[in-house]
């Protein structure tokens, strides 16, 4: 265990974390403020109005209008959640994404029971995949006949990120729904068999994290799961220039081994 | 009544095929609660392992097969099996037919003055494919490859690709054409079969939470048996529904799939089917407790109408809010923005709905009797409940949120402390209509607040492990690093789910106990004014020794011009002391 978690929300490590625990925060002191208020309320019920002697039940009601009232109130503090928070951030993290230009280009790809990761490389270009050379030396099935995928850098379960800048993680599956949750940055994504998904994020905080599956894939779905670590930029260059010069197969033997 | 008046029925006729509305569900009580138990068992065994991981289970972990727990752990195949059937059976086996198939079978016709069911025969039915679907769910076990390790939600190509899956999907056909017959004798039954001067604005809330719930699960059901019969044909004929192309299972291309398929498709079908499937679980509960509160603040209901009203737009609207399971699914992100708006919607009547329920405290005398504890309970736990999914169905909370044991805290508080709450509120209060005796008030009161009690203790610290970002479904948590703070949490929910089996002995000796030497009760103890009320306890064969005749609304308590605090609705006039 590291200073990283404590018995609330994780370290906030990217830069849609302070945003998320704005809105967890706000939620959950509205909730406090409205479950205290109801519970006095009801508490004043039971002891006022309990059954005693001499004391008989009123049969009128409060008026309807009364009893709209936190309906309105519950509603009005909605749409203001919706209108000022959810939509705006929504854009901002899910809906919106950013361009592949000025990002750090990123390949995950989910399989029972371990993370795949591609770098593009130098040429900041991935070369052509197909199932067909899919084996455990080569994850993503790379072809090894496109010039473009020859400086492509494979890992497994370990995902390398520098600082402050902005990565784009092109997110597939080769078998089963995955789901790609990093909970200090905030960010998860199911990833599915057959569609390609974009995830992004920026990384704010230097350190080592953890990427956990977060969708049942099967009986090992609790040890799905990858190191994330980010570091500078100087650092992140020669962690992938060391990758790079290690044979493409290496490393996802030594995994299978490991698994 | 008269045509069944003929020959005595045998034996087999009265308690085993039986046509009776009562008899069926005294069945489906018996059956559900048995359901409810195995599925709580099954969650004893996960909830060990969950706060002890590797640790061998005390005493059941050495009958267990090898295979199943070696040396006694449980593994993580078995622990799957475990998960997803301890889901399927407590929403499929245990709630759902607690709240339609009992309390509906057997109080709906009593409240609305009507003989039987509509259709008496396929009421007979609808237990008789609900019972073989539940032994062939549990039968799964048993089979080579076990039962299935999907998840309830049962989402391909995991589920296409796993074993065990198979008998789920031909359970789930039995089940859900057992609920499909139900939901279309209920609502017959209320049409036409109410009695005279019974309006449906005179129905009890118990009868319109059934006319409701009645209406989900005929129009939500359906998608849901269709989906399940697609996924059948991926598994067992190969075809490529959930499929897509290019699938690489365990190093080899799954070839014997075409592809072309969309898993989404599944998630879109499914939920389609369980949203609704919420509101079928609550309904009838929050039923139930507007009838024991009214009976026990001994006057009218707050808002009647606004009740009724509240619970036809809640049903209305869970067919549009399906999608806010699957803000990170991968589904269109422009489209999470619609079912974002619908989800904030619905919670606006679930709000009314729970506001006039309190509101009707307000001015009266409170009976603290043990049906009442259990519906007061209801009302702050299902608060927490309702409160605790507004972070989930916030899109932009949801991302984090998604899938970790806030999601568990939050809907096992709806089910668990809010319907199941409300069952058992439902059994101590109609228990002496069924019997003609009544259960035992201290054991009723021990078992309510152990029960209250360890709930929490099992569920509240939920909320904090999920706000830590653990997942859900994780055979051992402690296998990711940012799960250890939580492990302590783990361990008090646990000790909670033991406490609260213990606590489940009370109620189980004071059901059969009281079921033949419980205190003999008159056909109305509890002095309420519906038609239930008002025939023998138990009733005979065809309710009703006369056809009543109704006269008023459901909730007159305290009548002024009335000489006792209650004024039935088939009493002709007030009579003045």
């Amino acid at each position: 265990m590291n200073g990283n978690y404590g018995w609330f929300l994780p370290v906030q490590a990217s830069d849609f974390a302070p945003a998320m625990d704005r809105g967890i925060h706000i939620i959950h002191w509205a909730m406090g403020v409205i479950f205290v208020l109801w519970s006095v309320f009801f508490a004043y019920l039971l002891v006022r109005y309990r059954a005693r002697d001499g004391h008989k039940p009123d049969r009128s009601h409060l008026p309807l209008s009364v009893s709209l009232a936190p309906d309105i109130a519950v509603l009005a503090f909605e749409v203001l959640l919706v209108v000022v928070y959810a939509v705006p951030s929504w854009n901002r993290m899910k809906r919106i994404p950013p361009s592949a230009e000025g990002s750090l280009q990123v390949e995950v790809r989910g399989e029972q029971f371990n993370w795949s990761v591609r770098y593009p490389g130098a040429d900041g270009k991935f070369g052509k995949t197909e199932p067909r050379f899919v084996d455990f030396t080569n994850p993503f099935g790379v072809d090894e006949a496109d010039p473009a995928g020859a400086d492509d850098v494979v890992t497994v379960n370990e995902l390398r990120f520098p600082v402050n800048e902005r990565v784009l993680v092109r997110l597939t599956s080769k078998d089963v729904i995955h789901s790609f949750f990093i909970p200090e940055f905030r960010v998860k994504q199911d990833a599915v068999p057959g569609l390609a998904m974009p995830v992004w994020f920026t990384p704010t905080l230097e350190g080592d994290f953890e990427l956990a599956c977060a969708q049942l894939c099967g009986v090992g779905h609790a040890i799905m799961r990858a190191d994330v670590k980010v570091t500078d930029r100087a650092a992140f260059d020669q962690w992938l220039a060391a990758k790079k010069n290690a044979t493409l197969a290496a490393a996802p033997k030594a995994a299978v081994e490991q698994w | 009544m008269s045509e069944h008046a003929h020959a005595e029925p045998s034996f087999t006729e009265r308690y085993v095929f039986s046509v009776d509305h009562k008899v069926i569900g005294l069945q489906y009580l018996v059956t559900s609660f048995v359901f409810l138990l195995l599925g709580f068992s099954m969650v004893l065994l996960m909830r060990w392992q969950l706060a002890f991981p590797g640790q061998p289970l005390p005493l059941i972990g050495r009958l267990l097969s090898a295979s199943a727990a070696p040396g006694g752990v449980i593994g993580p195949e078995f622990y799957n099996q475990l998960g997803a059937m301890h889901g399927t059976i407590m929403v499929f086996l245990g709630i759902v037919p607690l709240g339609v198939g009992a309390f509906g079978n057997y109080v709906l016709p009593l409240q609305i003055g009507a003989p039987d069911m509509a259709f008496p025969r396929m009421n007979m039915m609808s237990y008789w494919l609900y019972l073989p679907g539940g032994l062939l769910m549990l039968s799964s076990f048993l089979l080579p490859g076990g039962a299935a390790q999907s998840g309830w939600t049962s989402y391909p190509p995991l589920s296409v690709i796993n074993p065990g899956q198979t008998v789920w999907l031909l359970a789930m056909v039995l089940l859900i054409t057992s609920s499909l017959l139900g939901s279309i004798n209920f609502i017959v039954t209320t049409l036409n079969l109410r009695a005279p001067g019974m309006t449906l604005w005179r129905m009890p809330v118990f009868v319109w939470s059934q006319f409701v719930t009645a209406f989900l699960l005929l129009l939500a059901f359906p998608p849901l048996e269709a989906a399940a019969v697609l996924q059948l044909m991926d598994r067992v004929f190969h075809t490529s529904f959930y499929m897509p192309e290019g699938l690489i299972v365990g190093g080899q291309l799954a070839s014997q799939w075409s592809g072309g398929g969309q898993s989404l498709l599944w998630q879109h079908l499914f939920w389609f089917l369980a949203h609704p499937e919420v509101y079928v679980l609550i309904l009838p509960p929050m039923g139930i407790c507007a009838e024991i509160i009214s009976n026990n603040t001994r006057k009218p209901i707050f808002g009647y109408k606004e009740i009724v009203y509240a619970m036809m737009f809640l049903g209305t609207m869970s067919f549009v809010v399906w999608a806010h399971h699957m803000f990170v699914s991968g589904m269109s992100t422009t489209l999470s923005n619609f079912f974002l708006v619908t989800t904030m919607i619905i919670s606006v009547p679930s709000v009314a709905l729970l506001t006039c329920l309190i509101l009707s405290l307000k001015g009266g005398a409170i009976r603290f009797t043990t049906p009442m504890l259990f519906a007061l309970a209801f009302l702050p736990m299902f608060g927490i409940g309702g409160l605790t999914g507004l972070p989930l169905g916030l899109t932009v909370t949801d991302i984090y949120l998604h899938d970790t044991y806030y999601v568990i805290g939050h809907f096992h508080y709806v089910v668990v402390t809010g319907s199941l709450i409300a069952l058992f509120a439902g059994t101590y209060f109609w228990f002496p209509k069924w019997f003609g005796r009544r259960m035992d008030d201290t054991l009723g009161k021990i078992h309510f607040w152990g029960t209250l009690a360890a709930m929490n203790g099992i569920f509240l610290p939920m909320f904090a492990i999920g706000l830590q970002g653990q997942s859900r479904r994780l055979y051992d948590p402690t296998a990711h690093l940012h799960n250890l703070i939580g492990q302590p949490l783990h361990v008090v929910s646990t000790v909670s789910a033991f406490v609260l089996m213990l606590f489940q002995i009370p109620v189980i000796y004071n059901f059969f106990y009281s079921m033949f030497r419980g205190e003999p009760t008159d056909s109305n103890p509890w002095k309420a004014t519906t038609l239930d009320w008002q025939c023998p306890s138990p009733p005979p064969h065809g309710n009703f020794a006369k056809l009543p005749r109704v006269y008023r609304g459901p909730y007159e308590y305290s009548h002024p011009d009335h000489r006792d605090d209650w004024l039935p609705q088939d009493a002709e006039k007030a009579v003045a002391s």
